[in-house]
């Protein structure tokens, strides 16, 4: 026997929609993912949801509840109290296509524009080798599943729309960051485009990505604000600058 | 134009957030307890005075640079400043440094979070949404110059020494014999540590020992060097509430004493 829960769940479309009460049982041990799929059997046929593993692995079911993004897959329902009301909605950042499902392609277009690893020319299949503690700060930034939700609390576009332009987002400075610090990628002015082209400088680093990231990646601490201080390295910092120079070495571009 | 979580194309709802949590509690209490070290620390800058008991000084006027300076405070390095008066009042030797230090929270990463959200709700929590319409972060003035925070760094750990040139001296009893300690001298060394804690978890610190670089198999001693940094900064936001309140206790401690409304105990 399990218990009822009352969810608020947004209905809807980008030109119309709402909150809509509907009480559903919930069974011991269940996720927020089970009763909406039990809500989509029994009361809302039509209801839109994305899923697919069911095991906070895909980074499908992310959505807002109770004003949190989060997995739907990883929220227990044993989290709420009894009698609380659930209110359960999609990202707020992105377009809504229908009832819990958003339009997420802008994170797909970010993604076209960072310039791919490129692999020293000089080195034969087979020849490349890494230490692991060479690799092993990128391989915290490969955990990324791209559920968005630090796309989605970023408040930079989340309550600026102006800014999708030029700002690419955590999800994608952990991947300039991936980049930057791979010991054989060839490409040299990472740091430059981060700035310039991606928009690092609009974080103001309120690490609500961090927060909210399901793979528990410090994104602030490990990718941000590396990329943000190698960023001073050469463009703010006239020391590192005038170093540069003197020794002739371009080890810091 | 609506925009932000009211741009049109997103779900059509009126709430700025769910959330039902108490998120505006930590902004809140940011609020408070910056603005009463704010407060304390204005006050305590202008007092110019109450800030020196043979062998304490407080870490508000340490290094004393200026001829201003009473009896015995002036640091070892000497007096590089004169005595000024402004609307016939004496310029307090604290105005000439405190600004380094200053800089160097005000630059942090951490506080940056810490003031982003409570003083300017640039946001006020996660996925609540901010007030302002408009929204340029860290790329133009006066919010650019955040990108000097290592030379703040660099600033702090010369105060750092000062601080803890003064612990060591508080070794020493009223009438500057060696070998003696007090309850002054564990409040100066405490201050002294945390000081050296909260700059050694500094991002800056830890990109400065070895982050900046690309292959750390190459730098083995700047690799553990890092690796010990990381460390301390997972801390990072401890160690900067802890310093703070340290600072400021460790003033407040120097004062009484110095104001004999306490006598500093010593244990040999």
């Amino acid at each position: 026997m399990g218990r009822i829960l009352n969810l608020r769940i947004f209905r809807g479309n980008a030109a119309d929609g709402g909150l809509a009460d509907v009480a559903v049982e919930a069974m011991e041990g269940e996720v927020i993912l089970d009763v909406i799929h039990r809500v989509q059997a029994e009361q809302m046929n039509d209801l839109a949801v994305r899923w697919n593993c069911k095991a906070g692995k895909c980074g499908s079911c992310s959505m807002e509840i109770n004003g949190k993004p989060r997995l739907a897959c990883m929220t227990r329902v044993a989290s709420f109290e009894d009698g609380e009301t659930i209110t359960i909605t999609p990202l707020r950042a992105f377009p809504v296509i229908k009832d819990l499902v958003t339009d997420v392609s802008f994170n797909y277009k970010k993604a076209m524009e960072v310039r791919a690893y490129e692999h020293p020319v000089d080195l034969k299949p087979g020849d490349a080798r890494m230490q692991q503690i060479d690799v092993e700060r990128s391989q915290e930034f490969r955990k990324c599943i791209e559920c968005f939700l630090c796309q989605d609390t970023c408040h930079v576009i989340r309550d600026h729309e102006e800014n999708k332009k030029s700002f690419a987002g955590p999800r994608f400075f952990i991947r300039l960051a991936e980049l930057d610090m791979h010991p054989l990628d060839t490409v040299r002015n990472r740091k430059q485009s981060a700035q310039a082209e991606h928009g690092l400088g609009m974080c103001n680093i309120t690490k609500c990505c961090t927060e909210v990231c399901p793979e528990h990646i410090r994104i602030t601490d490990n990718a941000i604000i590396p990329m943000k201080e190698r960023v001073v390295d050469v463009k703010y910092d006239p020391l590192r600058w005038l170093g540069s120079v003197i020794r002739k070495r371009d080890g810091i571009l | 134009m609506a925009n932000g979580v009211f741009t049109e194309g997103r779900a059509t709802l009126s709430a700025r957030t769910f959330r039902t949590d108490k998120w505006w509690l930590q902004p809140l209490f940011t609020v408070i307890v910056l603005l009463s070290f704010i407060v304390y620390a204005t006050f305590r800058a202008f007092e110019n005075g109450k800030y020196f008991a043979e062998p304490l000084i407080s870490p508000f006027y340490s290094p004393c640079l200026s001829t201003a300076c009473v009896n015995g405070s002036t640091s070892f390095v000497g007096t590089i400043f004169g005595t000024y008066h402004i609307l016939g009042m004496t310029v307090s030797p604290s105005l000439f440094i405190l600004i380094f230090p200053l800089a160097f929270r005000l630059t942090c990463y951490y506080y940056r979070k810490a003031y982003y959200r409570s003083f300017w709700m640039s946001p006020p929590a996660c996925a609540v949404a901010e007030p302002h319409s408009k929204y340029t972060g860290e790329t133009r003035a006066p919010l650019i110059i955040q990108n000097g925070h290592r030379y703040a760094f660099y600033a702090g750990l010369v105060f750092n020494v000062f601080l803890t040139i003064d612990a060591i001296g508080a070794f020493r009893n009223e009438r500057g014999q060696w070998g003696h300690m007090s309850v002054g001298t564990l409040v100066l060394l405490a201050n002294a540590t945390f000081l050296w804690l909260y700059s050694a978890s500094c991002h800056t610190c830890r990109h400065t020992v070895g982050g900046r670089l690309r292959n750390f198999s190459h730098h083995p001693v700047r690799y553990k060097l890092w690796t010990w940094v990381s460390i301390l900064n997972h801390k990072h936001q401890n160690f900067a509430w802890i310093s703070l309140f340290g600072v400021a206790l460790a003033d407040l401690y120097v004062r009484q004493v110095s104001g004999h409304s306490i006598r500093n105990l010593y244990f040999f």
